[in-house]
């Protein structure tokens, strides 16, 4: 009981600071002081108190966007364990539905940057609807490589397998897995390499462009989910790329938390070192991601 | 079952009644001067057929038994035979639902006022569509169903041509007849073998015949052509796009949602005769639903004509349902229950939800054309404003085909995952588990092409003057549209339903199969995964509660959308559906193309052009097309014997029979 309200509380808390965190790391690298690591929630509390415009080309679709998308990655980190503690909900195949939950968000989300009319928001969605069908595949790689090595079909039990020892036993394929899924997070999270979440250049973009109409508390929820989709597919990726536990329940709570702001750390080094790649470019690295997977899982079935 | 008046009454003579209440439902529309009530006395009958048949055939399906009633007729091919056992059961719930919904649908979308010269006909068809599919499902002597099963696809024909004055329709009717005819020959062969196999007319019961005999793969590969013509399984499948984009979208509806899936139960019931099923026949079976799903719906993802879109993503679903099927027959190959039961529930419950969403696109497909008056999503948009409800409705239906929960469709792919990942531990079919990445990416590919659907026709603004336009009839068409809406939030709420629905018809295709652990098994598992749902409705009305509390707390006001900077956006400009599905086509190039043919600007100020493109599907043009061809000229001589003289014709009967009968002696 103890470990869900903290699993539930983590999650509802931690996810903005993951976004400071990684600022911070940026304006390091860059030689700036940076804004505060809880700058994101100041962003968020501000958005919530003010006014709202919408567009009058767009319709119901338009409102249930940034809700559907803030419930569905909501109920998906109920579902993903944090760390060593298993996650309050689970049963037997909820990995698929972890991997659905965000096709959910990702069509109202669509949706509603295509109900406002506007080019730029109809080519993001174009680009997050083929990314994304790219990225799907790799996950599910991963998903049967973990579900060989573990032979369970719950994500927790597929996720706490992984250990020390499952690296000594399938390092190879853990690494390649630890590869293609990092491709994945990136992607699906929009950071650079695949989407600049600060740029100012409308065509270029794919996630910001398809929220550049929501504004007020709508948009405070589209940049709190995205902060806990990051945090939530975080969590995936760490519990395979980090496995420590230390059997005392609130010291796992401590390392998953330091291993969580590690992540962030270290994507805002990869935002520090790399530019953004050309267009054209970033479905040969999903596929890449993809055949990386599917080598993993080669590995383990042969 | 009991009646009032008798006492116990055959339920098979109930849903023969209603077959028949069903198939006669347009007879008096035939004989009435004015037009209009004759629709209503058809609509009014098909609906009480409907409310006799599916609670008798729930019934019989919950039970899980099997009821069987023999008709006498004077026919020398042994006793005419009629049963409903429950997998005819599941397959008669779309069939009484969905001819009801629509023969609804068709008073509000079809008026007989407005189309005096087709109605009546339409109508008649309409009704002998459903009842011959109905018959078909209960039929069990071989001579009878090859009987009801040309009745269903001469229906189907006459209803494809309904507006037959224009040159494509006649030509979508044409296709289609030739693929149903040689379809129909190769069942014939299908039914001759089983004949000589078991000595008698009527379908052996399941699990009767061995299939390591020399004749039971030529059955099988004759079954499997013959119905997957009328399934539309790849590369059987080019009769389906043009045939379902031409006819009156009621028809469509009830095309695509039921009479695909007498294919499936064709394939299903000839699957279930044979015991010692090799692992070639499900091999072959899944990877015919590989290709059809990839293929099916990358063809529907460049389509720009909605109906077209919506009969290529049928491909697709009909490629699911084979693939489920396909990992059950390995599974009873390899005698692995859990993989039979996760197969087979899965492709039968994605029969029971494809006729669901199905026809709820299609119903809706026919309210957006009467509203635009056109076919291609390029010229719609911001229908979503102007008829909010059935945008909603028709939102519900593009969410469920995504196989996107809380929804239908999720259950189904759901229960196909498990099915994947059971095997993962074994080491003889763990092949199978490739099927997890490639139904992902099936589901992803569908994610973009109904984001296209949805978003062209009823986001944004409309793209053609004049779009929009409400005519009424919106209740006819409205209402049988929220009944199948319903029934699939239904089933995606408390999939735990549908499971127990599916599962009898599962014992019968394998009567050994030990049913009630697994039922309970994956009952309670697909408990979790309602309450999953539940949970994820519950937390929507949190966040909007939330967000309307914000909402009202501080000023709202409407702009037009931000332009970036530019002022005179207009609706032209807005991303349609071409220019959405472009980028994933460019990357998948090859199996489908969307022909872009672009002007060359040229100087500072280009003059005006043109801009086209058209969906090309290299398969259908690189092997099909040429093949048709080819035997069009090495067979033009036997056109010598079609000279259109009906004596001659009669003549050719009589002699065929006579050197018959010859033969014989």
């Amino acid at each position: 009981m103890m470990n869900c309200i903290i699993h539930i509380t983590l999650a509802l808390v931690m996810p903005p600071l993951l976004l400071g965190v990684i600022g911070k790391t940026k304006a390091a690298f860059a030689g700036r002081v940076g804004a505060p690591f809880l700058q994101p929630y100041f962003d968020i509390y501000r958005l919530l108190r003010k006014g709202t415009v919408f567009s009058t080309t767009t319709s119901w679709v338009f409102r249930a966007g940034p809700i559907v998308a803030l419930s569905t990655t909501a109920v998906a980190a109920l579902l993903v364990p944090f760390g060593a503690h298993p996650s309050p909900i689970s049963f037997n195949g909820d990995m698929i539905l972890y991997a659905y939950l965000f096709a959910l968000g990702r069509f109202f989300t669509m949706a509603a940057a295509l109900d406002t009319g506007s080019s730029f928001e109809g080519m993001g969605s174009a680009r997050e609807a083929t990314y994304s069908c790219l990225a799907e595949p790799t996950l599910f790689f991963a998903l049967i490589t973990l579900s060989r090595l573990s032979s369970s079909t719950t994500l927790t039990g597929m996720l706490s397998n992984v250990s020390g020892g499952a690296w000594l036993y399938a390092g190879a394929s853990l690494l390649l897995l630890v590869g293609g899924m990092f491709i994945v997070l990136l992607s699906e999270n929009c950071r650079i390499p695949f989407d600049d979440p600060n740029t100012h250049l409308e065509l270029t973009m794919i996630h910001e462009v398809m929220v550049l109409d929501h504004s007020g508390p709508a948009f405070a929820l589209i940049q709190y989910g995205a902060s806990m989709k990051l945090f939530v597919l975080g969590a995936f990726f760490i519990q395979l790329a980090l496995p420590f536990a230390t059997g005392n329940p609130l010291a796992d709570w401590g390392v998953f938390i330091c291993s969580m702001l590690l992540l962030a750390i270290v994507i805002g080094v990869v935002e520090s070192v790399m530019a953004r790649l050309r267009l054209v470019r970033v479905p040969q690295l999903l596929v890449a991601a993809t055949i990386l997977a599917a080598f993993s899982t080669l590995l383990v079935i042969r | 079952m009991y009646s009032f008046l008798q006492g116990p009454v055959d339920p098979v003579l109930l849903v023969l009644d209603a077959t028949l209440v069903m198939g006669c439902a347009g007879i008096p529309g035939l004989f009435l001067k004015r037009p209009g009530p004759g629709q209503v006395v058809a609509a009014l009958c098909t609906i009480c057929a409907a409310l006799i048949g599916i609670p008798t055939v729930l019934q019989l399906l919950l039970s899980g038994t099997t009821a069987t009633r023999s008709i006498a007729w004077s026919l020398p091919f042994g006793p005419c035979d009629l049963a409903i056992d429950p997998l005819s059961a599941l397959f008669l719930i779309p069939v009484f639902l969905v001819t009801a919904a629509g023969s609804l649908f068709a008073v509000g979308y079809w008026p007989a006022r407005q189309y005096r010269r087709s109605e009546p006909g339409l109508t008649l068809f309409f009704g002998t569509l459903g009842a011959s599919m109905a018959l078909l499902l209960m039929a069990r002597n071989t001579v009878f169903f090859m009987m009801v099963w040309e009745v269903m696809a001469l229906s189907a024909y006459f209803l494809i041509v309904t507006e037959h004055e224009r040159e494509e329709v006649r030509r979508a009717g044409t296709i289609y007849l030739i693929a149903t005819h040689c379809g129909s020959a190769l069942l014939l062969l299908l039914f001759s073998l089983l004949a000589a196999q078991t000595g008698t007319f009527l379908l052996p019961p399941a699990g009767s015949l061995s299939a390591l005999t020399p004749l039971a793969p030529l059955m099988a590969l004759a079954g499997l052509i013959g119905f997957g013509a009328k399934a539309g399984i790849m590369p059987l499948h080019f009769w389906l796009p043009p045939a379902h984009a031409n006819a009156p979208s009621h028809v469509s509806a009830l095309m695509s949602g039921v009479m695909l899936k007498m294919g499936v139960y064709g394939i299903v019931r000839t699957a279930s005769f044979f015991y010692d099923i090799p692992l070639v026949w499900g091999t072959i079976l899944t990877i015919a639903g590989i290709i059809s799903a990839l293929l099916g719906i990358s063809f529907a993802l460049a389509q720009r004509d909605l109906k077209r879109l919506l009969a290529c993503s049928s491909i697709e679903n009909i490629g699911i349902i084979s693939l489920g099927m396909g990992i059950a027959l390995v599974g009873a190959a390899s005698r692995i229950p859990e993989l039979m039961y996760l197969g087979g529930a899965g492709a039968l419950l994605h029969v029971l939800n494809h006729s669901l969403f199905k026809p709820l696109l299609f119903l809706g497909s026919g309210v957006i054309i009467h509203a635009t008056g056109t076919r291609d999503m390029n010229l719609m948009g911001g229908l979503g404003k102007t008829m909010p409800r059935i945008g909603g409705l028709f939102l519900v239906g593009t969410v469920a085909i995504c196989g996107i929960p809380p929804l239908n469709g999720f259950v189904s792919e759901f229960l196909l995952y498990l099915g994947f990942f059971s095997q993962l531990q074994g080491d003889n079919l763990i092949y199978l588990m490739a099927g997890a990445p490639v139904l992902a990416l099936v589901g992803g590919l569908a994610a973009i092409t109904f984001t296209k659907l949805y978003s062209s026709v009823f986001l944004g603004t409309p793209r053609s003057p004049g779009g929009g336009v409400h005519r009424g009839g919106e209740l006819q068409m409205g209402v049988p549209m929220l009944l199948c809406a319903f029934l699939c939030l239904v089933i995606g709420v408390v999939p735990q339903m549908a499971l127990s629905l599916v599962s009898p018809a599962v014992m019968t295709l394998f009567p050994r199969l030990p049913l009630l652990p697994l039922s309970a098994e994956y009952g309670a598992i697909l408990e979790k995964l309602s309450l999953a749902g539940v949970l994820l409705l519950t937390m929507a009305l949190v966040v909007t509660v939330i967000w309307k509390w914000r909402l009202g707390r501080e000023p709202v006001t409407a702009a037009p959308t931000w332009g970036c900077g530019y002022q005179r956006g207009t609706s032209r400009m807005q991303y349609g559906g071409t220019s959405f599905s472009e980028l994933a086509i460019s990357i998948g190039n090859g199996v489908v193309r969307q022909r872009i043919e672009r002007p060359l600007l040229a100087g500072l100020f280009p003059e005006r052009s043109r801009c086209s493109d058209t969906p090309t599907e290299t398969l259908l043009d690189a092997i099909i097309a040429p093949f048709f061809q080819a035997a069009g000229m090495s067979f033009a001589f036997l056109r010598r014997l079609q000279n259109g003289l009906m004596h001659i014709y009669v003549l050719y009967i009589f002699a065929t029979l006579f050197i018959l009968m010859l033969w014989a002696h």
